[in-house]
């Protein structure tokens, strides 16, 4: 290379990186490792879905069992067992729950199976009716009519201390069931 | 005036203004494009700049927060001087602006001006339709209220549906498990600074393919487009009949333009801004959610297709359509440009949007829903229960208060799910009606276990009463055995 600053007539050989091209090179790959390295934490924050590993779930109390009469389904609430402070009314989340007897409990998500509309209950004719396609379930969650393409999502329930608990805390899709 | 002569001057020599304009807006197009039917694209654009002037505002008040975003909303609407008029012009400039896009691109499609060497932007363009149907599902979420939370819930549970990596995209979506405060920020995100930013971007390639390339000339049927010859054929048109831009072609544009903006503005002022509807609360679940305008023939189409279909449309369609709109003009990017040689062209965009209506028609009266309210709304019309028998009034009281009314209509009244039941005595004999109240089928639930075998006789008595006076009811030995019955598609449920 001090060669053809020696003698700037001489032909170079093409072959031979010039200083220039060196430093051009340099540039680059030093930006190309520099943007990975930015891109690290950029896709991580982004794409945290897909790194974390946790459960989005615990056990939340959905009130004591006398709020259940034996025989019934009667709408339950509760409050998302991992909130933000600026959640505000949308980590109060709906349930139906059936008691069949005893300590036999169904607890269904509010959302249909089919695209996740709220699902409401009829208690003369034993059905949850979804508003958004005419989805229907009868009362112990499995498909009647319509578009589900399964019976109601159930969440894990215990019986303790009097009161009834579920495991909630994530939306439940068909790949996420609760 | 020489002075002034010589700032210009002065001025031009530093900003290159005139360079500037010869090179975009005074750039030479065939005089035919100066045509009303080359409108619609400016107009598009007009409406994106509106948007974003009335988004930019709007977020001067909005909070983008779960807890406070309704809350804004309504401060916007009745306290913030002007805001419920700036939401509504946001909201019309929306509607204006997608349909404008749709006017656009049909325009473009038939006029054949997708087609060599305008690949590009017509590939760009179909970007920006993407982009902007983005803005308009983002924009649905960012009105923060019931259709919000549950339009997002369908959104999840789609998205639910994709193999594999369902479970996070769902995660990745609404940023964490569940609808939270995650989730509106990141469609603020997406809504006030990602896709708008793709837009500009994009528009830019757009209009600087329009400037380089050219704006099509109006199509002469019989005239083919070849590769080898059309761009000496263009540069000729230019020659002969060539106009800059501005001021010779551009006066339909503003005149459109011009009528756009009122129609906006006039649409705002006695419409009114769209919402916010109910509160963003999930446990008030008696609702009935329905996406925007442009999302409901989508919405339709999930109540009508069959179940093995739903993953196929849901998926498959849309990125076979999307890849078709892309390979469209390298598919036939020569030959005729004209609509009167294409048949196939205007039969295509007719029966797209004859299917795209329809199905938004009925994703507007949602024939399929139940009605939640009829059992207890809509009372028996006086008719049907003249005259009966007690046991028959016994059963008219079973079949309203067993909630049959909420998918069967009489007269007239109730849902539609199921058959209309007013003349079904001439259609079911006793037997069969019995059986299917009892076993259900058909898309309908059975209801052996909410009848007692009294209230089912009782329910079957009255039904078998619902015909016309001047019709008999059907009888056992009257059905030929080889015809099908009537509503062969509610005994029989569809095969698997």
């Amino acid at each position: 290379m001090s060669e053809s600053h020696h003698d700037p007539d001489k032909p170079k050989d093409p072959n031979l990186p010039s200083r220039r091209h060196w430093l051009l090179a340099l540039g680059v790959g030093l930006n190309v490792v520099a943007g990975a390295m930015l891109s690290i934490p950029l896709i991580g924050f982004v794409m945290s879905s897909f790194l974390e590993k946790k459960d989005n779930r615990d056990w939340i109390a959905l009130g004591p069992l006398e709020g259940f009469p034996e025989k019934t389904t009667r709408i339950a609430t509760y409050r998302n067992p991992f909130t933000r402070p600026w959640d505000g009314q949308t980590a109060d989340i709906p349930c139906w729950v059936r008691h069949i007897q005893g300590n036999a409990f169904q607890v269904f998500a509010i959302n249909c199976t089919h695209l996740g509309c709220p699902v409401r209950w009829f208690e003369e004719s034993g059905l949850f009716l979804c508003p958004c396609h005419g989805g229907a379930y009868y009362e112990d969650g499995e498909k009647a009519a319509g578009p589900p393409p399964r019976g109601l999502f159930q969440y894990d329930y215990k019986v303790e201390k009097g009161r009834l608990w579920v495991r909630g805390g994530q939306m439940p899709t068909l790949s996420n069931p609760v | 005036m020489n002075t002034l002569r010589k700032a210009a001057v002065w001025l031009d020599e530093r900003l290159h203004l005139t360079a500037l304009y010869s090179s975009t807006a005074g750039h030479e197009v065939p005089a035919s494009a100066g045509s009303w039917f080359y409108v619609f694209g400016s107009a598009t654009l007009l409406c994106f700049i509106i948007q974003v002037i009335t988004g930019t505002l709007l977020a001067f008040v909005y909070v983008p927060s779960t807890n406070e975003a309704y809350t804004s909303l309504e401060y916007l609407n009745h306290v913030q001087f002007w805001g419920w008029y700036l939401r509504a012009v946001h909201n019309w400039g929306s509607n204006f602006m997608v349909a404008l896009m749709t006017l656009h691109m049909i325009q473009v499609f038939l006029f054949g001006a997708y087609k060599y060497p305008r690949e590009l932007t017509w590939a760009s363009g179909i970007v920006l339709m993407l982009v902007t149907l983005g803005m308009a599902f983002t924009g649905q979420v960012l009105r923060f209220d019931q259709d919000a939370y549950w339009g997002l819930t369908i959104g999840a549970s789609i998205t639910g549906r994709v193999p594999l990596i369902g479970g996070q995209l769902v995660h990745l979506l609404l940023a964490g498990p569940i609808i939270a405060g995650e989730t509106l920020s990141r469609f603020f995100t997406l809504h006030v600074f990602i896709i708008p930013g793709t837009i500009i971007a994009v528009v830019s390639m757009h209009l600087r393919l329009v400037l380089t390339k050219g704006i099509n000339e109006y199509p002469k049927p019989g005239k083919i487009v070849r590769r080898s010859t059309y761009d000496a054929e263009y540069a000729e048109i230019i020659r002969k009949e060539g106009v800059p831009f501005v001021p010779d072609a551009i006066d339909k544009d503003l005149i459109f333009a011009a009528l756009t903006i009122v129609a906006i503005l006039t649409a705002a002022f006695f419409f009114g801004p769209k919402g916010p509807g109910g509160p963003p609360n999930p446990t008030l679940v008696d609702t009935n959610p329905r996406p925007d305008f442009y999302f409901l023939s989508i919405f339709a189409a999930l109540a009508l297709l069959p179940d093995w279909m739903e993953v196929l449309i849901l998926f498959i369609a849309p990125a076979l359509g999307i890849g078709f709109l892309f390979a469209l003009p390298f598919i036939s990017g020569t030959g005729e440009k004209s609509a009167q040689r294409r048949p196939v062209a205007v039969l295509s965009v007719l029966f797209i949007m004859l299917t795209i209506g329809t199905l938004t028609y009925m994703g507007q009266t949602s024939p399929w829903s139940p009605k939640m309210n009829a059992w207890s709304g809509d009372p028996i019309p006086v008719q049907y229960v003249q005259g009966r028998t007690p046991t028959e009034l016994k059963g008219a009281i079973v079949f309203q208060n067993k909630q049959c009314r909420n998918c069967h209509s009489l007269g007239g009244e109730g849902g539609e799910r199921g058959p209309a039941l007013d003349a079904v005595a001439t259609r079911l004999t006793k037997d069969e009606l019995v059986r299917q109240v009892i076993q259900g089928g058909g898309n309908m639930p059975a209801y052996g276990k909410k009848l007692s075998p009294a209230e089912t006789e009782a329910l079957v008595e009255f039904m078998a009463t619902l015909r016309p006076k001047t019709t008999p009811s059907v009888k056992p030995s009257e059905k030929p055995s080889n015809k099908l019955p009537h509503d062969f598609a509610v005994l029989v449920p569809p095969a698997r």
